[in-house]
């Protein structure tokens, strides 16, 4: 049974509207290692040797976090730099993720709309996820379709955003147990449909 | 000796001392040669202030000054550093005596002088004079350029051959006079001799290795410096005894133990306590040489002497500059190399008195050389002067930014004073990230402990200034004051910015009063903190995080906090002895403060806030 390493990552969870109902989720189901890594690493200083061997533990590589900037948040690109390096990540004898599969959960502020070539953003999300599909595809790794919540602003209530997290939870299960199509969930737009109901 | 007889002389060395030294310092002559005209001035053979045997016995007595000044230079050179150093003194030392020897001999034969006296006049004239070879190099800063280490290296190697001479010259005594030996060792069977000469150099390098430092710990509690000074002199007196007592040099021994020590807590404060007896006793020996110009026998041969001198000068310049073409020296370490090294060397006076006494040479030969070498001397400074305005302007002109730098020496460029509770974090941090550090701590006891876990600490007062200038502050960059006691601190920030305007100096402060002292003396607010500052936040985070507030947000509200109290120490500087605009300052920064975080703070936004802190990315 694959294992699954959930990486969150929200500088202001006290802010948070979607992702702290998302990770509380997350952590609840069984199998997945969850790490707060706004709360491991609160001055950046992040433990390489240790995030590395989680990395190698773990089939599922999941990286859950607000959408800032069309990127992630500052503390996901540091881990990136720091953890994923030469010769262990990718270039020579660089093996470490091979096989491995790369999600990202996102949750974003415009509408579904916005994100499209007529539409104020221009770009799909998941073509403005290259940089992280390319670090996956560099590494080895499968890098499926987005989890991706969109109108984060407008949710405002806990019960319009609780089904999210319960699908969301679905979303972890079904990754771990396998039973998702992983050829459609990489081929996707976003992921979202494909979760099992 | 008489008291009044002996307040009379000390009143007239001093006074021509006081007198001349300045007007040759003045005139840019250096104070060697004050000194040496100083004492021709006063000597048997001008006014005549002070007289022949007694002039003698103030000469014995001032090289106790070479003594100290050489188990000086070895306290500066670690043994890896002087193993370093091998390559000169035995290379370039090696060839300038054995080179200079043959000249000297093969040039005195020529002039008719059988071998025997012609091998002795060229191992008397081969030495150089230390004292004033290094005191000048010291004055001038050159010490530590690489023609000013090649120097010492050469004088080192001379001050060894120096034992073989003194073997060797018995040996060149005319068959009918005898050899008188003197002292006890030459009664032990001739295999015996060198092991108890050697025995005895083993046993300053193990007394100043383990038994000495424990002595100095002991005599450091009690708290009295002049305990310390007289020790530091007993040793060297000590080693100076027993080295006379095996047939080595006493300025040898001297700087065995110095080297032994080098790596010795105590180091910058065995520095500080002896300099002023050794600056006392080198002026008295400069002017001792200068008493003993016999300007009878000059003005007897004016002509010839001022031949001899000018030859022996040009022949030692040759030979040098020849060695160091050879050896692939160049530029103006070159010339600097040959110039210091030309003079005859004090030891040239004890050799020529033995050389007299054993009829090596007549009478009157060796009066004739020790007027030689006594003018070589003197013209030493002169040849100084010839280098820095004539020669090494034209290597510095040409290449301005190509000057050879400094060779690496061995203070660090950053002194901490003080490495108790708060200072120790700094030093080991600083020394962490490979930043050498030198650190000076006032409590023996805590010395002798830090030493245990293998720190380098040296012992003193930092506020001293004297221990500051042994410890390198002339080279160093910056000063990290990180002592206790208010009232030094500041005293010690006043001192050095006054003689060191340009050194960067920080400081740890008790309180915010303290910051604004020592920002009121001089320090900028960032090169200050409060020691309560670091960790009281740190307390305070963690007590945070118990109580369930988000990390990341803590650290950065923590270090947010921080820059605001800087603002406000910046506020509170010009006005923080008015009682009533401080108050009111420190009030309306706090309602600000509350202001600042009011926002970051609310556990569930409302509406407009859609950002995750004031000013940064909002989810897109």
């Amino acid at each position: 049974m694959p294992s699954v390493l959930v990486l969150y990552a929200h500088p202001a969870p006290h802010k948070s509207r979607i992702n702290r109902r998302l990770a509380a989720a997350a952590r609840e189901v069984e199998g997945v290692t969850f790490r707060d890594l706004y709360e491991l690493y609160p001055g950046f200083v992040i433990n390489v040797e240790e995030e590395q061997k989680l990395l190698k533990e773990h089939d599922v590589i999941v990286l859950q976090h607000p959408f800032y900037w069309y990127s992630a948040p500052s503390l996901v690109k540091e881990y990136l730099d720091l953890v994923l390096t030469y010769g262990w990540a990718y270039g020579e004898g660089g093996t470490a993720l091979q096989g491995k599969t790369l999600l990202q959960s996102i949750s974003a502020g415009g509408s579904e709309e916005v994100y499209c070539s007529q539409g104020r953003n221009r770009f799909t999300i998941r073509q403005l996820l290259a940089p992280f599909d390319q670090t996956a595809f560099l590494c080895g790794m499968r890098y499926l379709a987005p989890h991706i919540v969109y109108s984060a602003n407008q949710l405002a209530s806990a019960a319009s955003i609780q089904p999210l997290a319960q699908r969301y939870a679905r979303l972890l299960t079904a990754l771990r147990d396998e039973t998702l199509p992983m050829e459609e969930a990489a081929s996707a737009h976003k992921i979202n449909d494909l979760i099992p109901a | 000796m008489h008291a009044p007889h002996f307040f009379l002389s000390a009143f007239i060395y001093l006074g021509a001392a006081v007198l001349l030294v300045p007007v040759a310092h003045r005139l840019g002559l250096g104070s060697v040669l004050g000194y040496l005209i100083g004492g021709a001035m006063i000597g048997p053979f001008a006014l005549g202030w002070v007289g022949g045997t007694q002039g003698e016995e103030a000469m014995h007595f001032a090289e106790f000054g070479v003594v100290i000044m050489l188990f000086m230079i070895g306290l500066e050179l670690e043994p890896a550093r002087l193993w370093r150093m091998r390559g000169p003194i035995f290379g370039l030392g090696g060839l300038q005596v054995s080179l200079t020897i043959l000249a000297v001999m093969g040039i005195a034969m020529a002039c008719g002088l059988e071998t025997k006296p012609a091998i002795a006049i060229g191992m008397i004239l081969a030495l150089s004079s230390t004292a004033i070879v290094i005191q000048t190099l010291q004055e001038k800063a050159l010490m530590r350029t690489d023609g000013g280490a090649d120097s010492f290296a050469v004088l080192l190697f001379q001050d060894i051959s120096v034992i073989p001479m003194l073997a060797v010259f018995p040996l060149l005594a005319s068959s009918g006079s005898k050899v008188v030996h003197d002292g006890w060792l030459h009664e032990l069977p001739h295999w015996a001799q060198p092991l108890v000469t050697l025995g005895a150099v083993v046993a300053i390098v193990i007394a100043g290795q383990f038994i000495v430092p424990r002595g100095f710990t002991i005599l450091a509690k009690t708290g009295l410096r002049e305990l310390l000074t007289a020790a530091a002199l007993l040793l060297i007196v000590g080693v100076a005894l027993l080295m006379t007592q095996v047939g080595l040099s006493p300025a040898l021994g001297a700087f065995v133990a110095g080297v032994v020590l080098a790596g010795s807590h105590y180091r910058h404060e065995l520095e500080s306590n002896l300099e002023p007896f050794k600056g006392l006793l080198l002026g008295l020996f400069f002017l001792a040489v200068g008493a003993s110009l016999d300007f009878g026998v000059i003005a007897g041969k004016p002509l010839l002497v001022a031949s001899l001198v000018t030859a022996l000068i040009a022949l030692k310049v040759v030979v040098v500059f020849v060695i160091a073409t050879f050896l692939k020296i160049r530029g103006s370490h070159r010339w600097l190399l040959s110039l210091a090294l030309a003079q005859g060397g004090e030891f040239a006076f004890a050799l020529l008195s033995m050389a007299m006494q054993q009829q090596i040479l007549q009478v009157e030969t060796s009066r004739l050389l020790v007027a030689v070498v006594a003018l070589s001397m003197a013209a030493t400074p002169l040849l100084f002067i010839l280098y820095e305005r004539v020669l090494a302007p034209r290597y510095t002109a040409v290449s301005k930014e190509q000057r050879a730098p400094d060779r690496i020496d061995e203070h660090a460029p950053v002194i901490l004073a003080g490495f108790g509770r708060f200072g120790n974090f700094v030093g080991r941090f600083m020394m962490s990230q490979g930043v050498k550090v030198t650190v000076l701590e006032s409590d023996p006891d805590h010395v002798e402990m830090l030493r245990k876990f293998g720190f380098k600490v040296f012992y003193g007062d930092a506020t001293r200034l004297d221990l500051l200038h042994a410890a390198g502050i002339e080279q160093a960059c910056m000063l990290i004051i990180a002592l206790a006691d208010q009232a030094k601190v500041a005293q010690l920030v006043t001192e050095v910015r006054e003689k060191f305007p340009k050194l960067r100096i920080l400081a740890r402060a008790h309180d915010y009063d303290q910051r604004f002292e020592l920002m009121s003396l001089g320090l900028a607010a960032e090169d200050t903190v409060h020691e309560q500052m670091g960790s009281a936040q740190e307390l305070a985070i963690r007590a945070l995080r118990a109580l369930g507030k988000p990390a990341y947000a803590t650290e950065r509200a923590a270090r947010r906090w921080k820059r605001y109290d800087e603002e406000t120490v910046d506020l509170l500087v010009p006005i923080h002895q008015d009682e009533d605009a401080y108050a009111s300052i420190v009030r309306e920064r706090r309602i600000a403060l509350t202001q600042l975080f009011e926002k970051d703070i609310a556990e569930l936004p409302d509406d407009n806030d859609k950002g995750w802190e004031i000013g940064r990315a909002e989810e897109t």
